[in-house]
């Protein structure tokens, strides 16, 4: 069979510190008619950049250097604005990362996806109705017949990210770019999107470029596999032989992120430092967020906060903390009853209990050094200035593996994600807390930064018996981490208990459905768990 | 900085050497000019000539002169003006973002009914009351325009306030002063930069407007808007004379506002 698309010895070169400067390197790549090519690789890694290179397209700053683009014939590298507008959308079509960014918030849902085939000519506005309707049901979208009459806000992410895969397919292209469509959804939302992206691979046979940093989740939907970093191909090869026997050492790396770490023998004897009895809180006035939750937190222990976006996992951090006082309950720390709201409460109980974001780029004002933020709690908690205090900053520095010299005076702006993060838990260490509250840490960030993450915030607690109390939806995460687990369901706590206890069987139902939609590294898992479910249904 | 200057746009070159040939003018009037600021020194409306180079106004004092000190009376009283309404428009603001609630309200109820009244009828109101001197002219620009700085900065402070590095700082115990100086003032500055030059504008066409009116600076003083309506009669005679103050009130306003729209360029984070 001939090839759709293929790219020859492609370099792209961006534009920064005054030259023209290769990002992508000899890229070779093809692909047949229902074909799925997985592209795997950190961020920087080229990935995106090659996928929207298919389509002729590059980012501001960028440019196609050399190398050639065929698809289905023509070239691509070299066409014209007019060229390029006819191909796109009807031969090649792009699903970003973000579906809720990309839907025009006050436009319905099926009105967007009837725009470029009405656009392109390829049909009428009703007919291109049906056909998202007939598009709309194949994706296992619910009441397919009315959903496309909805407005985006009241969708929910995996079904805004369906409906992105069905606007793609609008006119008809041979060929998808799938540009990490899963990232932003938690383990539940993602199985109904990986579902989609194989029912229109496999039986309307259309090729796909998948684009993505989890390697489990590429091995669900694609045949072959192409392993980048740094804008150069490291390993390519079948799916189920790259996994089983991976030949480069980084391959093998990214295969390797989720291992557990060491049992660590522990118990409650250590003492108590965080209470929390029959809390219930409300944003409202009328509905709880927050039902009668009972929590507690042992001192050098890890107590993972698993559930899906819309739980209350998040909520209750801000209730512990004040920002959002409880309207019922208590919250003991250090075994002394806190005032429910943050202006009440002391500095030293404000220094005790720390926190650190999911978003490390809005954590960090972008205004300050890192020698401020991390310097600031330091003077304000320990009343520390000038030298004794540079020190300080010098050893927190060294603490989170960043050299004192090259970082201090960086502006918060000049640091990658994971550096910002790393900052941000310095921050929270400057003041010496007792527990740190993590929001969702590691879900902004690439796998190997956030296992690298994980390893330093292990360490930490290693070294100086903190505890954290660690919200998350990633399970992986939690297999790493935690002592302790504590499942929440729509403000309720579901489950909770030692580690080894909640992930063995029995367990509640929930934390079943939950557990079973981790992807593993295994080719064949969405095809089981699929179908295990559909026989569920019957 | 520097970097910065040279690679503006030509458009906001031309508004810097614009505003710098207006300070030039207005810091070194004393020296250069080569008259008395209200000494009579030739006919009424005389025309261009070697003697005076934009020849003189109605009762013949030299118009080149009176340009210059008009611009340093009028300039710095703008800049004065401009920079106390934005002290207290943005703590003002500010501190209706960062406290909210109740704070926020009557703060902001207070403020709408400041701007519920026609500006100029209410600087018309107070200078009448109160006497056309210089810190009167100044204390009630201020404040009329301090509510316009107040609506901006709160709206900017807002924004600000809900990111999670503010939210750090609260759990962290710090105070309102802080908050505002070192969590909020350096995101928001860009915005108010902006706002600033274009702010320094209007205050400055409300002073001239002010002084055609006979409530600005009180003559013999120079000031620009002050000239134009002294000469203003001279139109009807096909005498080019009160072109000159009105034009230099315009070239300053567009050269500050080819500066403003560089600023509002370069914080929009469009590096095109």
């Amino acid at each position: 069979m001939k090839n759709l698309l293929e790219i020859k010895n492609l370099y792209i070169e961006a534009y920064y510190d005054e030259q023209w400067q290769p990002i992508v390197r000899n890229i070779n790549l093809h692909l047949k008619r229902g074909e799925v090519l997985g592209l795997i690789g950190e961020s920087g890694a080229g990935k995106s950049t090659i996928g929207l290179a298919a389509m002729g397209f590059t980012r501001q700053g960028c440019r196609l250097a050399s190398g050639s683009i065929n698809l289905d014939g023509t070239e691509i590298k070299d066409a014209s604005a007019a060229e390029l507008k006819a191909i796109r959308g009807s031969k090649i079509a792009y699903v970003a990362q973000s579906a809720a960014a990309s839907f025009n918030p006050s436009h319905k849902v099926i009105k967007q996806y009837a725009e470029a085939p009405v656009h392109h000519g390829l049909m009428g506005y009703e007919e291109a109705e049906e056909e998202a309707i007939e598009l709309y049901r194949r994706l296992f979208l619910p009441t397919p017949e009315k959903i496309g009459y909805r407005y985006p806000h009241e969708l929910s992410g995996g079904q805004l990210q369906r409906s992105m895969v069905a606007m793609a397919m609008s006119c008809k292209p041979d060929i998808i770019v799938f540009d990490e469509p899963t990232t932003a959804l938690d383990v539940t939302t993602q199985i109904e999107v990986l579902a989609a992206v194989k029912e229109i691979t496999k039986k309307m046979n259309k090729a796909a470029l998948y684009i993505t940093h989890d390697l489990a989740v590429v091995a669900q939907v694609a045949h072959r596999i192409m392993v980048l970093r740094n804008g150069r191909l490291v390993e390519e090869g079948e799916t189920c032989e790259l996994l089983e026997n991976p030949k480069e050492k980084y391959t093998r790396e990214l295969l390797n992120v989720r291992s557990t770490r060491q049992e660590k023998n522990n118990s409650d004897e250590m003492g108590i430092i965080l209470n929390i009895k029959k809390v219930s809180a409300t944003y409202t006035g009328q509905e709880n967020v927050l039902d009668d939750i009972d929590l507690v937190v042992s001192k050098g222990q890890t107590v993972a906060l698993v559930g899906e976006s819309g739980s209350g996992k998040s909520t209750l951090a801000r209730v512990i903390t004040g920002l959002l006082p409880a309207t019922r309950g208590s919250v003991t720390f250090l075994g002394k009853e806190l005032p429910l709201q943050l202006r009440k409460r002391e500095k030293e109980d404000l220094r005790r209990m720390q926190m650190i974001y999911q978003m490390p780029d809005t954590a960090l004002n972008p205004r300050q050094t890192v020698r401020k933020v991390i310097g600031r709690p330091i003077e304000f908690y320990f009343g520390i200035k000038g030298r004794e205090k540079d020190e300080k900053i010098r050893e927190l520095l060294e603490k989170i593996e960043l050299d004192p010299d090259s970082y201090i005076n960086r502006m918060t702006t000049e640091l990658s994600g994971g550096e910002k993060q790393r900052i941000c838990i310095a921050r929270a260490l400057a003041a010496e807390p007792e527990l740190i509250i993590c929001d969702e840490v590691t879900s902004a960030l690439d796998q190997l930064v956030a296992e690298g993450l994980l390893d330093l915030l292990q360490d930490l607690q290693n070294k100086t018996n903190v505890s954290y109390l660690f919200i998350t939806h990633d399970l992986a995460t939690v297999k790493a981490i935690a002592d302790k687990i504590v499942i929440m369901l729509k403000g309720r706590i579901v489950e909770q208990g030692e580690k080894a206890e909640v992930l063995s069987p029995p367990h509640h139902e929930y934390t079943d459905k939950l557990l079973a939609s981790v992807p593993e590294m295994d080719p064949n898992w969405l095809d089981n768990l699929l179908a295990s479910r559909a026989s569920a249904f019957i | 900085m520097l970097r910065l200057l040279r690679q503006a746009p030509l458009s906001a070159k031309i508004g810097i050497a614009i505003v710098f040939l207006n300070i030039f003018a207005a810091i070194f009037a004393p020296i250069i000019a080569p008259y008395e600021e209200t000494s009579i020194v030739g006919d009424v409306w005389e025309v261009f000539s070697g003697k005076f180079y934009l020849g003189t106004d109605h009762i013949g004092r030299d118009l080149f002169t009176r340009m210059m000190f008009g611009a340093r009376n009028t300039i710095i009283l703008a800049f004065i003006t401009t920079f106390l309404s934005f002290l207290v428009g943005s703590t003002l603001g500010f501190i209706a973002a960062v406290k909210g609630s109740w704070t926020d309200n009557i703060l902001s109820r207070i403020i709408d009914i400041i701007m519920a009244f026609p500006t100029l009828i209410f600087a018309l109101m107070i200078l009448s009351v109160m006497g056309s001197s210089v810190p009167t002219l100044i204390f009630t620009i201020a404040i009329l325009d301090s509510t316009r700085v107040y609506r901006l900065s709160r709206a900017v402070a807002m924004d600000i306030e809900v990111m999670e590095f503010v939210e750090a700082a609260r759990l962290r115990g710090e105070g309102l002063w802080w908050l505002m100086r070192h969590e909020i003032l350096p995101n928001a500055m860009p915005p108010l930069m902006a706002e600033f030059g274009l702010r320094f504008c209007f205050v400055f066409l409300f002073i001239a407007s002010l002084s055609f009116l006979g409530l600005g600076l009180q003559p013999p003083l120079a000031d620009w808007g002050g000239m134009v309506r002294e000469n203003a009669g001279a139109i009807t005679f096909g005498i080019y004379t009160p072109l000159i103050p009105a034009g230099a009130i315009a070239l300053l306003t567009v050269g500050v506002n080819l500066i403003v729209d560089w600023f509002l360029h370069l914080s929009s984070g469009l590096h095109e």
